[in-house]
């Protein structure tokens, strides 16, 4: 009963703040609302009882994607207006996608494979079930293949970015901090011992 | 330098420089410590110190100020303000000496530009005022502070009088 | 004795008041809600009572190593206790005090921030366990739990700088969005080898797992991971020398320059709240948790055998606790781009390096931790 409450509570959190995404003015609004519907699929996932993959949802998506999304979008500040041109132009392709969208949606989800009775009600784990330890022997074991191209793909992925970024040209002055937390005082300062200069003459007669 | 970068890396790796910062502080932690208690305790005055300030007399009780407006015009941030008109005796004295202490930044010209003393900075700077009327230092309130705090201000002047 | 007290409070008070409230069938549900409030009071009130006294402990440290001797004024009932009434009158001087909201500033979010900041910090010592039973929920990713949470702070320094519509406050949520970015990944990583290490996400299994004595513990073999840890918690917390999202010299102060009394305060506690969360993790983690440090010792082992594992674990948090007090007193602050050099180029190479040289220990191994 409870478990259907939160259910339900989740759900709806989930759909309002996707299409929320969708409809918000404000591209941060709109970011905000997707991490809302992180949080709403995670807590879904969390009824689910796989735990690990709710927590890493929130780890990897809301605590590191999302601040990078946000970051960019408040840095770059969207001006609202020019998203708004070019609405009508844009309108007979954008439902032509949504269409066809919706048509292969329903085809996935009315095909036999989703049928409800296909599926029992998610069983009662025991306590001590560890989802984490489960996954891990799957993906190492079965699915070994499959992880290690999906490695082998992000790593080719970060290093054509870090390549894209890389700038040939040396045009910044900006200092190395890897060469400069070497420097000592030694390098900058000399410390000369020499004698005291005698008080000026001028100075004594004045006075 | 090859040698000297190994060296380097080795000492970063193990953070050698941050303990050594940290092993000063952790020493200065049992250090004898040097507050001065305000309220109950306070640090010793020079005889220069330049507090509130004052207008001094004469022993005879004429007041010193000749209106000069030396101050007035000194005074780097304007918070002298004189009037001044002749007395019935036909002597030039101020009928108005007001310095604003909300804008006054003790810097002690006042007193140093004053060719007879009357302008001095005495070493009250226990004050407060509770609204700004309070922080406008008229004539009358100027005198007071003199008439209270002479014998201290004279014996600062004699102090000081052997290096002017 | 503290098993006494919760035992008579759940059976003397709570029983009682759900029998006389509650209906019939749905008492025993009642019973075990009311039974989690009080735990989850009994650890959240001492949290910000500690939290409130942490903000004390590091006036009166940072002025001892300055010289200085710290507040000493406030008290109770007229007598001074080395100023042991200062964090409360603090409390009640920014309780009372006025909340000023920006004009220009998104309301909602510039009044939501301060909670999404304490909220994660206080969350996560659900699965904090004191004790080999003290833990309000023993659950199986705890590790992965406290990670995603402590990654959740962010949220609330971002979502103030730009709620509040200061370019200072932007400046610094910048700032701190792409620091705890960087240091996010080492401390991942160090977390991962602490995993490795134990074969379990489970802080309490973690903890057992280091039994044995004082060089069982994973600060021997993970040392590296062990300094990275606590270096990134630093970090992630905000605190000196990595404080460049407050930087009170350059910025003013950073994400929370609009904020005033309660709101402002609630971001304090989050600060502390987290530096007390971190110091109790590297406790755990690495430092065998309450476990006691003179386990296998022949003599002092039953010399000091009365002493409730609880307190080790707390005296441990307390040493952490310090550490980042000491860090504030002795450090400068570092610059952006020297943080984020050592954020990605020398925290992250160093700690996939030591993940391959325990999972190597732990293949092959290796005693004493290992076997």
């Amino acid at each position: 009963m409870i478990e259907q409450i939160v259910f339900y509570l989740f759900a709806g959190m989930l759909v309002f703040s996707a299409s929320m995404v969708v409809v918000m003015r404000n591209p941060i609004h709109a970011a905000l609302f997707l991490i809302l519907s992180f949080f709403a699929s995670s807590a879904i996932w969390l009824l689910l009882q796989a735990e690990f993959l709710a927590i890493t949802l929130v780890l990897v998506y809301v605590g590191a994607v999302m601040v990078l999304f946000l970051f960019v979008v408040m840095m770059l500040n969207i001006n609202k207006v020019t998203v708004e041109e070019g609405f009508a132009r844009h309108l007979p392709l954008g439902i032509s996608v949504a269409v066809s969208m919706v048509v292969a949606m329903g085809l996935v989800v009315g095909s036999d494979y989703f049928l409800s009775e296909r599926y029992t009600a998610v069983q009662q784990l025991d306590p001590n079930y560890s989802n984490a330890k489960e996954l891990g022997i799957a993906i190492y074991t079965e699915y070994l293949y499959q992880f290690e191209i999906a490695g082998a793909i992000l790593l080719v992925a970060i290093i054509a970015a870090i390549t894209l970024g890389m700038s040939k040209l040396k045009i910044t002055k900006a200092i190395n901090p890897n060469q400069q937390v070497y420097v000592k005082k030694e390098d900058r300062l000399r410390i000369i011992k020499m004698q005291a200069e005698p008080k000026n003459k001028n100075e004594e007669s004045d006075a | 330098m090859m040698i000297n970068n190994v060296k380097n890396y080795i000492q970063s790796l193990f953070l050698w420089e941050l303990l050594k910062g940290l092993h000063l502080t952790g020493r200065y932690l049992f250090k004898r410590k040097v507050t001065v208690q305000y309220p109950e305790e306070k640090t010793p005055q020079s005889h220069r110190f330049r507090g509130l300030h004052a207008l001094r007399r004469y022993p005879n009780g004429e007041e010193r100020c000749i209106a000069c407006k030396l101050c007035e015009a000194v005074c780097p941030a304007v918070a002298i303000t004189i009037e001044s008109e002749p007395r019935d005796d036909g002597s030039r004295r101020t009928t108005k000496y007001d310095i604003d202490l909300t804008k006054c930044i003790f810097c002690g010209f006042c007193e140093e530009s004053c060719p007879v003393d009357s302008i001095v900075e005495t070493r009250i700077f226990e004050y407060h005022g509770e609204n700004r009327e309070d922080l406008l230092m008229t004539k009358e309130k100027l005198l007071k502070v003199g008439d209270e705090e002479e014998d201290q201000i004279a014996k600062d002047r004699s102090r000081d009088a052997l290096y002017r | 004795m503290l098993e006494i007290l919760y035992q008579f409070i759940s059976e003397q008070v709570l029983s009682p008041i759900t029998a006389l409230i509650v209906p019939l069938d749905y008492q025993a549900q009642a019973l075990i809600v009311l039974q989690t409030i009080i735990k989850i009071l009994s650890v959240l009130v001492p949290v910000l009572v500690t939290v409130a006294y942490f903000t004390y402990a590091e006036r009166k440290v940072i002025g001892f190593i300055q010289g200085r001797i710290g507040p000493n004024r406030v008290g109770f009932f007229g007598f001074s206790l080395w100023g042991l009434g200062q964090p409360i009158a603090d409390a009640v001087k920014l309780i009372v005090k006025e909340i000023i909201i920006p004009t220009g500033s998104n309301r909602f979010l510039f009044v939501s921030a301060p909670v999404l900041s304490l909220a994660p910090s206080v969350a996560a010592w659900a699965v904090i366990p004191f004790d080999d039973t003290k833990v309000i929920a023993n659950i199986n990713a705890g590790l992965l739990y406290v990670l995603a949470l402590t990654s959740l702070a962010v949220y609330g320094v971002i979502i103030a700088g730009w709620a509040s519509n200061s370019k200072y406050a932007f400046l610094g949520a910048m700032r701190s969005a792409a620091q705890i970015i960087s240091y996010e990944i080492a401390m991942g990583f160090a977390l991962v080898g602490v995993l490795v290490a134990a074969g379990s996400l489970n802080l309490g299994e973690i903890v057992n797992a280091q039994s044995g004595s004082i060089i069982h513990w994973y600060w021997l073999p993970l040392f590296p991971l062990f300094v990275i840890y606590f270096i990134s918690g630093v970090a992630e917390t905000n605190r000196a020398p990595f404080d460049v999202a407050e930087g009170e010299s350059e910025i003013v102060a950073g994400f929370h320059v609009e904020y005033g009394g309660m709101a402002f305060s609630v971001f304090f506690m989050a600060e502390y709240a987290n530096m007390i969360l971190i110091a109790v993790l590297s406790a755990l983690l690495f430092c065998g948790g309450w476990l006691s440090p003179v386990q296998g010792i022949p003599v002092l082992e039953d010399l000091l055998a009365w002493v409730p594992p609880i307190l080790w674990l707390l005296a441990k948090t307390s040493f952490f606790m310090f550490l980042f007090l000491w860090f504030r007193a002795t450090f400068p602050r570092y610059r952006y781009d020297q943080i984020m050099r050592l954020g990605w180029k020398v925290f992250i190479p160093l700690t996939i390096v030591w993940l391959v040289v325990v999972s190597a220990m732990v293949v092959a191994d290796v005693p004493p931790w290992f076997n």
